[in-house]
């Protein structure tokens, strides 16, 4: 026989029968149902096979510690592995199966695994690693890892969303049983904001299983009323189905909130599962106890559960463990099962009772086994029955069901988060945790209390008075003080005598005697066995294990388990799933995307894009018939050279700088001197850093005496604001400077080549002649007769007569197409980042391929930039240095191959004419490199040891990855016009 | 580290709205005051166990750098200060 529905009670919607598969089989059941009560409702108990010796396993618990019932529910997309079905909460349509099972749960081949067993004990896999390493590749591990296994994840995308928020509160009471409630209401009434957070679909925790009256009243009456008057404060949030999984710095509590996770139709405008960081002034942990398995043979057989487990079941969901039920147990919650079970007509085959001075209260019609233990459970995939050992005489008794108690251990985890240990305490049989840490209370059985009316009144205190720490004085109990009624008996740690396996996690399959193995070859230390045997490691990690296996290496060693202590309690409490840790942040919100505000007008002129960190910018706009990037590339440059084009480089760093001491600042933020920097006037500057390596550069204009405009690479622009905030804020606070980024605020266009004036003319309303605004001029400027006011300023990154014109965002599109459409008939062409690079190396103007963190401003030959008159500027210390003056640093040089048909690539090395290809032969490297269609060869930017001194002379382009050798000659850096006398133009 | 910064301007707010810069228990050097005491200021750092001052900023907040005195063992925060007030400068 096995389990089935009673046909009356419980707290099932009967009215509201659902629909749900399991491994393909139809099965219904009703509103209120887990989906464990609900396969326990079909008769279904064989839900899985165990992870080593694939045995048959059943639903053992009804919460969040089930180390059998693990399922994969969901299909496709949103198949999810490892759900524990105890905590499903029923849904029409819910897709369920069994894992680790080939071909099927009832008939598995792994099961051959249990005959192996002998070589499968703990310390199994250490021992192997010793053997010769082929055995191991070859013949151990390709069996082991198709024998265990959980279940597995998909290969196609989560179709859902999920979302990460904040919520705060005065008192966060997590649990919503006995003591959560009470604490919850008590800090209702003062009118403070609470969370309640509890992982249920419905508060009440153990209340909702429990017959016996409180204060004379019955216990759902009671719940209920507490519910109601729950719901209607306005200050209190109730949480269901919420898991607070950790307990973080400052208070802040970490909660998984199941949204959607009971239906199978998902809103898709609403996430399915949402992570609360909870920020609490205070909590209240009121997480309950969970009932100890005991250690005997086969107690892994279908059929054995949590005697509290089956209470719950019953009560809950009028759940019928079988036709005849053992209990075994050491405490009186076995007892309160038996009589639940007996109340409705079930039998109760025998209470075996390892106590000698069993149950005097017991009126119950069970015969009671005082003294007596269960030593073995039988059967295959259904219990058939156990065998007592009874003052010294063994008895088989049938049975189809066992409940089993072995006392209760408080719930912890949460408050061991931030360091701290649980303490064995001898009078409770448990590791309890320091009841009182600054801003967590911990309440009710999670403190070791044990009758409900004293749980009730523990929640309640302790809610005032953490209130009272807050200042509330306002607040008063909701329920009396009241002495816990409930006796704490000895552990019973294992049996003795048993035949079969004796689990003690059952999730890994580690059994009574992997422990016994782990402590006789000197693993007996807590942490040394839970990895030697594996104790604790599985996606449970150790609720219900570890407390047995800490009792049974104490009984090993002959300590206390004191002496032994716990493993260390760590986030998460429970497994969450990677969706929920994701949160938004996947797909296209997996990082910003940064656009230009000239990037429609690039879009639409054709351009192809590169992403530069978060930024799309233009890399080169192909025309019809040019099939290869470098086709595009070369036209834009020649135009360029011969007419005009025009650039996007709104993506350069701008920061706006004003203040009395602005020009003070900035004399003290570059090497170079900007002090005596002349209204209307842009310079090219060069930050360092403290250690004297250039760390930006860019252009700052004057704009106004105590108004400066700063550019900034594309890369570092964030970097430099935050570098100038802390110069400002924390080296230099006397001055009176501030700053405001407007990267976004400005669209800035590039207009270059030796047309580019004689376009620019026709918007800009003042003469931009040579002689009225010549090179380095920056000024605000009217355009397209004084409809829009932009900056201009004169300053060029490709060596030819160039402008940059910024203008308002907003109008970045109107004015880059007015450019174009002025510069027709000039010629002008829009180019990319490509073509900016060609033209910058042929010019030698360096960027950050250059400024790489090692130069300092001589090895780029901007020596004289360097300021020796001002008394400080940051990097100036360290300038002086022995290293920072030696003559062989690596220096900036160009390089091109002495025969222009071939090539080489950044990155390659220099090596002087004929020397062995080595590390030690190693003269530097290209840091950048080209094709030139002006000078129609390859050309480079490099560092190398005397570089400077070295123009004219042969060298090897080396490149080790592809065996390259390139003949080459270093030369100026300057390829192109170096008078510079199309700049001038 | 802690979960919330209080931010002197702002109130409490969540770390990741913040950035560390390092040690705040350092000051700038003059620029003669020699190599051993630039090669400290640039190189050497204290790694206490306990009480800790740290430069943060308030980056995607204020924007104002803060001096953090925490704890580095428990993650406590004593106090936080900005950068600027007298005798927290660098």
């Amino acid at each position: 026989m096995s389990s089935y529905r009673l046909p009356k009670g419980g707290r099932v919607d009967r009215a509201k029968p659902l629909d749900f598969t399991f491994d393909g089989k139809p099965m219904q059941g009703f509103a209120g149902d887990t989906l464990a009560s609900a396969l326990l409702a079909n008769g279904r108990q064989l839900v899985g096979r165990s992870f080593k010796y694939h045995r048959p396993r059943g639903i053992l618990t009804a919460g969040a510690a089930e180390p059998n019932a693990l399922v994969t529910i969901g299909e496709g997309g949103r198949t999810e592995a490892n759900t524990r079905a105890t905590l499903v909460e029923l849904y029409r349509g819910l897709t369920a199966k069994s894992q680790n099972r080939w071909p099927s749960v009832d008939f598995d081949l792994g099961a051959v695994n249990s005959l192996l067993s002998p070589f499968l004990g703990a310390g199994f896999y250490y021992k192997t690693f010793m053997w010769p390493a082929a055995f191991w590749e070859k013949v151990y591990e390709p069996i082991i890892r198709k024998a265990a296994g959980l279940g597995r994840a998909t290969y196609q995308p989560d179709p859902d969303s999920y979302e990460k928020c904040w919520a705060h509160c005065d008192l966060l009471v997590i649990g919503a049983g006995s003591a959560g409630l009470a604490a919850a209401l008590t800090a209702g009434r003062a009118g403070t904001r609470v969370i309640l957070a509890d992982e249920g679909f419905e508060p009440g925790g153990s209340l909702l299983s429990e017959t016996a009256p409180v204060g004379g009243k019955p216990t759902a009456d009671l719940l209920a009323n507490i519910v109601a008057e729950l719901t209607d404060m306005p200050n209190v949030r109730i949480f269901s189905r919420t898991t607070a999984f950790g307990w973080y710095d400052g208070n802040v509590f970490g909660a998984v909130e199941s949204v959607q996770k009971n239906t199978a139709t998902v809103n898709p405008n609403q996430p399915v599962e949402r992570i609360w960081r909870i920020a609490a002034k205070q909590a209240i942990l009121a997480s309950g106890a969970e009932e100890r398995p005991l250690v005997f043979g086969g107690n892994d057989i279908p059929g054995v559960m949590m005697a509290g487990a089956m209470r719950s079941y019953l009560n809950r969901q009028a759940i019928a463990p079988g036709k005849s039920t053992v209990i075994f147990t050491n405490d009186a919650s076995g007892y309160a099962t038996a009589a639940d079970l007996e109340a409705v007509g079930l039998n109760i085959a025998a209470i075996v009772d390892s106590r000698q001075d069993a149950a005097r209260t017991w009126s119950g019609k069970a015969r009671i086994l005082a003294g007596a233990v269960v030593v073995d459970a039988n059967g295959g995939k259904s219990l058939k029955g156990v065998t007592v050992l009874n003052s010294g005489r063994t008895e088989t008794i049938e049975a189809d069901a066992l409940g089993m108690s072995g006392g209760w251990s408080p719930i912890i985890h949460l408050a061991c988060h931030r360091g701290a240990k649980p303490v064995w305490s001898d009078d409770k049989a448990a590791f309890l945790a320091p009841e009182k840490q600054e801003g967590l209370t911990i309440a009710g059985a999670a403190a070791g209390i044990g009758s409900v009316e004293a749980c009730l009144a523990d929640g309640a205190g302790k809610a005032v008075a953490a209130l009272q720490s807050l200042g509330f004085s306002n607040a008063t109990t909701a329920f009396a003080a009241k002495a816990d009624t409930a006796t704490v008996s000895k552990p019973l740690w294992r049996i003795h005598g048993s035949k079969g396996k004796a689990f003690v996690d059952y999730q890994n399959d580690v059994h009574l005697k992997d422990l016994g193995l782990a402590v006789s070859e000197g693993y007996g230390h807590v942490e040394l066995a839970k990895r030697y045997t594996t104790n604790g490691m599985a996606t449970d990690q150790g609720k219900l294990s570890n407390i047995n296996a800490i009792g049974i290496l104490a009984e090993a060693r002959k300590v206390s388990p004191a002496d032994v202590g716990t493993t260390t309690f760590r986030p998460f409490y429970t497994p969450l799933s990677f969706g929920a840790l994701t949160g938004a942040s996947k797909g296209k919100h997996f990082q910003p995307v940064r656009k230009s505000p000239l990037h429609d007008w690039a879009k639409k002129n054709g351009a192809v894009f590169v992403e530069t960190g978060l930024w799309y910018r233009s890399s080169w706009f192909p025309k019809s018939g040019e099939t290869t990037w470098r086709e595009s590339v070369d036209r834009e440059v020649l135009n360029i050279r011969k007419n005009a084009g025009i650039c996007d480089v709104s993506t350069l760093g701008k920061i706006e700088i004003f203040g009395k001491d602005a020009a003070e600042f900035l004399n003290r933020v570059y090497c170079n001197a900007f002090l005596k920097l002349p209204v209307g006037k842009a310079r090219y500057g060069l930050m360092l850093r403290e250690d004297g390596m250039i760390y930006d550069d860019g252009t700052t204009s004057r704009l106004g005496e105590t108004h400066f405009f700063m550019t900034t690479t594309t890369a570092y622009a964030a970097g430099v604001m935050n570098h100038l905030e802390f110069c400002a804020q924390a080296l230099w606070p006397d001055l009176d400077v501030q700053f405001s980024s407007s990267t976004d605020q400005w669209a800035q266009i590039a207009v270059a080549g030796p047309k580019s004036r004689l376009i620019l003319q026709t918007l800009v309303d003042e003469d931009i002649s040579d002689a009225a605004f010549p090179f380095l001029g920056a000024k605000e400027v009217s355009l397209c007769g004084g409809k829009l006011t932009g900056r201009l300023f004169r300053i060029s990154f490709s060596g030819e007569l160039a402008y940059e014109l910024a203008v308002p965002a907003g109008y970045g599109e109107a004015i880059a197409d007015a450019i174009m459409e002025a510069g027709k008939p000039h010629g002008i062409c829009p180019y990319g980042v490509e073509a900016l690079g060609v033209m910058r190396i042929e010019k030698g103007h360096v960027t950050h391929s250059e400024i790489n963190g090692t130069v300092i401003p001589s090895d780029l030959g901007f020596a004289k930039m360097v300021s020796t008159t001002k008394p400080d500027f940051i990097g100036k210390a360290m300038l002086s240095r022995e290293g920072m003056t030696a003559d062989d640093r690596l220096s900036l040089v160009g390089v091109k191959p002495l025969d222009p048909s071939t090539t080489f690539k950044t990155g390659s090395h220099i090596l002087a004419d004929g020397a062995t290809p080595s590390l030690d032969n190693d003269q530097g490297y290209v840091s950048s490199s080209c094709y030139s269609p002006n000078l129609g060869s390859t050309i480079g930017l490099a560092l190398v040891k005397h570089g400077p001194k070295r123009h004219g002379e042969h060298v090897t382009v080396w490149n080790d990855l592809k065996n390259e050798y390139t003949k080459a000659v270093l030369c100026s850096p300057v390829f192109f016009d170096p008078e510079n006398g199309k700049l001038h133009g | 580290m802690a979960s919330l910064i209080a931010c002197p301007h702002c109130g409490p707010r969540p770390k990741e709205e913040f950035t560390v810069r390092g040690d705040a228990g350092i000051t700038r050097p003059a620029p003669d005051a020699g190599e051993d005491a630039w090669h400290a200021y640039v190189y050497l750092r204290d790694n206490p166990r306990g009480r800790h001052k740290e430069h943060w900023h308030h980056t995607s907040g204020c924007r104002r750098w803060l001096v953090v005195e925490r704890d580095t063992m428990t993650h406590a925060v004593y106090t936080v200060t900005d950068a600027s007030a007298p005798g927290e400068t660098a």
